[in-house]
């Protein structure tokens, strides 16, 4: 009786050496290590928006109840007025809170389309912290309606202004508010974008590449007439059609971004399928499902992960061009193509067009490094050198 | 008066890699000479430092990831590592020329063999005019037929025997002094290894160059060589005269390479023995098709109506030239490719049988290939790759019985089990070819075709898996089909040989029959060149 070696536990944690090797060679890069991390904590961030810029308190406790005014709502009649939903930046409500209680905001007391009621200058305003003493005075004796009393006497007038980090938009939308939620839009949507053409393009790609013959010709040439249409007209006479929503404009970028991998799936199956240990497989009597998924699609994968962080990149400036163009999501939405355009259309106002062309270009960047990094672990002469 | 300074005289030479920040000695020490005329032959198993010596002389390694740690090479007394660019280049195309192992990779594939073979001349300053006669000269020199209307030819549409023969017209092109050969033959069948062997031998002789000879082959020195060095682990362990080195090694390493020749006899033919495999009148036929419509204008007949008997405990020899549909016939039989005729597993009829249908009899009929590189999955380790096929064969399995069985299926090709959670990169070439074997051999088959097994593994670990395929038959009482173009290992295994050449049978029996007293000239061309490395003048084999 032979005795094997006790099995290891741990499950699929358990990497194999040549993964262990691919992940060594991914944190060698310091560049791409770091900058999935930046990335990972700016997605993180984004992702809990709510949390961060929110015209609602996190918590409030008024007249002896804890309450969540972020999650859950509140009409104002609980705090004494009548509208079905409640201003927390109102006045009157921060007051008649304040006085039975007290309230714990966010650090960005603005969400995406929170409008400025009192801005310190006509919309769009510049950041506060760019404001001239002599403006945030005017700014307060404006809303105090020309009661002096309410000005506080001396110097530090601007102290006592909201701050707004990167200013307002032309529609008094706080910039720093809008780039949070944009940038969580456009990188959930290409995230999406990219997993589900992904997904069906490493399937197309398989089908044809893996059976070949007649199947792979029609399939390939029906890809050729596919993407040789003109998408960005398509896209132009579909958003006129079909009322653009972040689902619509997924669908209709889906019917195109999905031939993207399938040339390079169907190769890297044309090319495995004959590989001797695929053969070996074949003679053991394994099933074509199962000789697809556990021997051909790990070469594929390799060169689908390589290429899946410059999908995302691609469907991110995709995004961005169709809001830019006035064609992408509605309006309204937390957008960062919107914002480049609020920018052209108000050349005056910098402080648009900037941060929005920094926030793309850094998360575009980051993402890039990401896809750098990702690619040289999998090199295979670097995993087998 | 001061002799002159010999042809080649390399002096201590090493030569070490730097990787990851770890420098590791290839070469260690090496010291050996070369006069005119003369033929060294430097051999050694994969991995020796052969190449890499034969590579520092003309300063092709990948330097600076490589270095000469010690060590100077005199080439007409002048030190080949202190020379300058320019006189480098002097001396590689004129005065020191290379012959590489791969005639497929070594061409350029987007230029005629005029244009190519012209280069060199153009280079070292051949007159322009007077070029395409000198092509046509220096061709005709390394035995390529007709070769006036060869030179607009293309790389793929020369054998690989021509192609090297292009390569050494090329070498040749500028009467080299040192002409080094690193394992020419190596890519190219015996009947065609022969021929070459024999115009090297004889261009050497009518030129009067020294060679340097690569090889791992020792029947090639015994047949090229006047002098030898053995090397191993980077050192050369012992050097001398070919016949006195082969007639009395001093060192234990050679002793074992000179041992290491498959031995042993396979057992008679018995033809009482019950039939596990029977083809009749096989034929795969690949349509050649034309024109935009694709009709078919004609066929490749890479199998063209075979019929063989594999018995039970006995070996069934299968050999030819590479192209002459030995593994296609052995895909056939599995019904891993289409075929016409019929084939009979067991005392069934299982030409027509449907993929699901073939797949409870995969367990019974395995398959071993060539190249325990390729035909190991680098992403699973050895338990997983073992145990591939009993989770496709046997489904009421359980995992730890599953483990079990794969420890026995190691241990029973000479594997330790307790690297079973191993990967097969961390293994030797030997080792993952019994590995390959302990895949088959876990599903308790009853006919096992084995592809090359031997051919892409060195010549003491052959030796080593023809006793443990042996071995492993005489204890299950297997059918084997065993494809080989390596007649010593056939020999060894098999009790009945059918002799290929191009798709047909050319001669079948029983293998004892068969080596004694071969009927075929195609066959007695085969036997010559496979066991005394002669060549063949008659024609029968290709060039």
């Amino acid at each position: 009786m032979i005795a094997p070696p006790p099995a290891h536990s741990g499950g699929w944690l358990r990497l194999s050496p040549l993964n262990r090797r691919r992940l060594d060679n991914f944190r060698r890069n310091r560049r791409g290590y770091w900058s999935l991390w930046i990335f990972l904590a700016l997605f993180a961030v984004s992702l809990g928006a709510e949390l961060v810029a929110n015209d609602r308190p996190l918590i409030a406790s008024y007249k002896g109840e804890l309450l969540f005014p972020a999650f859950v709502d509140y009409p104002e009649e609980k705090f004494g007025g009548f509208e079905a939903e409640t201003d927390y930046r109102d006045p009157a409500v921060a007051d008649e809170i304040a006085a039975h209680g007290w309230m714990i905001w966010p650090p960005i007391r603005f969400a995406n389309s929170t409008t400025k009621l009192d801005p310190p200058t006509p919309f769009p305003s510049p950041p506060t912290w760019t404001l001239s003493e002599a403006q945030c005075r005017a700014a307060l004796a404006a809303h105090a309606g020309g009661d002096a009393e309410k000005i506080p006497p001396g110097g530090g007038a601007c102290r006592d202004l909201e701050p707004m980090w990167l200013g307002s938009d032309a529609n008094g939308h706080d910039v720093v508010a809008r780039l949070i939620y944009g940038f969580r839009v456009s990188v959930l949507f290409a995230f999406i974008l990219a997993g589900v053409s992904s997904l069906v393009g490493v399937f197309a790609g398989a089908v044809q590449g893996y059976f070949g013959g007649w199947l792979d010709l029609i399939l390939q040439r029906v890809i050729e007439i596919w993407s040789s249409l003109p998408q960005l007209y398509i896209l132009i006479i579909l958003s006129a059609i079909l009322t653009p929503s972040f689902v619509v404009l997924l669908t209709i970028l889906l019917l195109f971004s999905w031939v993207n991998l399938v040339h390079l799936v169907r190769a890297e199956f044309l090319r495995a399928r004959n590989f001797e240990y695929v053969n070996a497989a074949r003679a053991l009597g394994l099933s074509d499902a199962k000789i697809i998924v556990k021997h051909v699609l790990p070469n594929a994968m390799v060169a689908t992960l390589t290429f899946l962080p410059f999908i995302v990149n691609a469907s991110i400036g995709t995004l961005t061009t169709l809001d830019f163009l006035g064609l992408g999501m509605p309006p309204g939405s937390p957008s960062l193509g919107e914002l480049l355009l609020e920018g052209k259309s108000n050349l005056s106002a910098p402080w648009l067009g900037l941060s929005a062309f920094a926030v793309v270009a850094v998360m575009l960047s980051l993402l890039i490094f990401i896809g750098e990094a990702v690619r040289d672990a999998f090199d295979p002469r670097k995993t087998f050198a | 008066m001061r002799a002159a300074p010999p042809l080649l005289e390399v002096r201590d030479l090493s030569v070490a890699f730097a990787q990851g920040g770890v420098k590791r000695l290839a070469v260690d020490r090496v010291s050996f000479r070369l006069e005119r005329g003369q033929a060294l032959a430097l051999v050694g198993e994969s991995g020796s430092g052969k190449t890499v010596t034969a590579q520092s002389i003309v300063r092709l390694l990948p330097y600076p990831a490589a270095s000469h740690p010690s060590g100077e090479i005199f080439y007409k007394g002048r030190d080949v590592l202190k020379m300058s660019d320019a006189e480098l280049r002097e001396m590689r195309g004129a005065g020191v020329t290379m012959v590489f192992q791969e005639p497929m990779t070594s061409l350029n594939p987007l230029h005629a063999i005029e244009r190519q073979v012209g280069e060199i001349i153009a280079l070292h300053g051949g007159r322009r005019a007077a070029t395409r006669a000198r092509v046509v000269e220096l061709l005709t020199e390394v035995g390529i037929v007709d070769p006036a209307s060869r030179l607009g030819a293309y790389p793929h549409q020369l054998s690989g025997g021509q192609r090297q023969r292009v390569m050494i017209a090329m070498a040749l092109a500028n009467r080299p002094d040192l002409f080094i050969a690193d394992e020419p033959t190596t890519a190219l069948d015996v009947t065609v290894q022969a021929q070459i062997l024999a115009l090297l031998k004889a261009l050497q002789a009518k030129l009067g160059m020294a060679l340097l000879f690569i090889t791992h082959d020792l029947g090639v020195v015994r047949k090229i060589a006047s002098d030898v060095a053995v090397m191993k682990e980077g050192r050369i362990v012992e050097a001398g005269k070919v016949a006195e080195v082969f007639a009395n090694p001093r060192h234990e390493y050679t002793r074992m390479l000179l041992a290491a020749e498959p031995k042993g006899e396979a057992p008679a033919l018995d033809k009482a023995a019950r039939e596990i495999v029977k083809a009749e009148n096989l034929r795969v036929w690949f349509p050649i098709r034309h024109g935009f419509l694709r009709r078919t204008v004609g066929h490749v007949k890479a199998v063209d109506g075979v019929s063989l008997v594999v018995r039970e405990g006995q070996t069934l020899g299968v050999v030819g030239e590479s192209g002459s549909g030995k593994t296609t016939l052995g895909l056939a039989i599995l019904r891993l490719i289409r075929s016409q005729g019929t084939i009979v597993y067991c005392g069934r009829g299982i030409d027509g049988f449907s993929a699901k249908q073939m797949r409870p009899l995969r367990r019974e009929m395995q398959i071993v290939f060539q190249d325990p590189y390729g035909s190991l999955s680098p992403r699973l380790s050895v338990a997983e790759i073992v145990e591939e096929g009993l989770i496709a064969q046997k489904t009421r399995i359980n995992a730890a019985e599953r483990r079990e069985a794969v420890a026995r299926a190691l241990a029973d090709t000479g594997l330790d089990p307790a690297t079973m959670d191993r990967y097969p990169h961390e293994f030797s070439g030997g080792q993952r070819q019994r590995v390959a074997i302990a895949r088959a051999m876990a599903l308790d088959p009853k006919f096992v075709v084995l592809d090359e097994p031997t051919s892409a593994l060195d010549m003491s670990v052959q030796a080593q898996i023809v006793d443990l395929l042996r071995e492993l038959q005489k204890r299950r009482a297997l059918a084997y089909l065993f494809i080989s173009h390596d007649l010593k290992v056939v020999r060894a295994l098999a009790s009945e040989v059918v002799v290929m050449r191009r798709g047909e049978v050319v001669e079948s029996g029983p293998a004892r029959e068969i080596f004694a007293a071969p009927k075929s000239a195609y066959t007695k061309a085969l036997f010559a060149a496979a066991f005394a490395i002669e060549a063949d003048a008659s024609g029968v084999v290709s060039q």
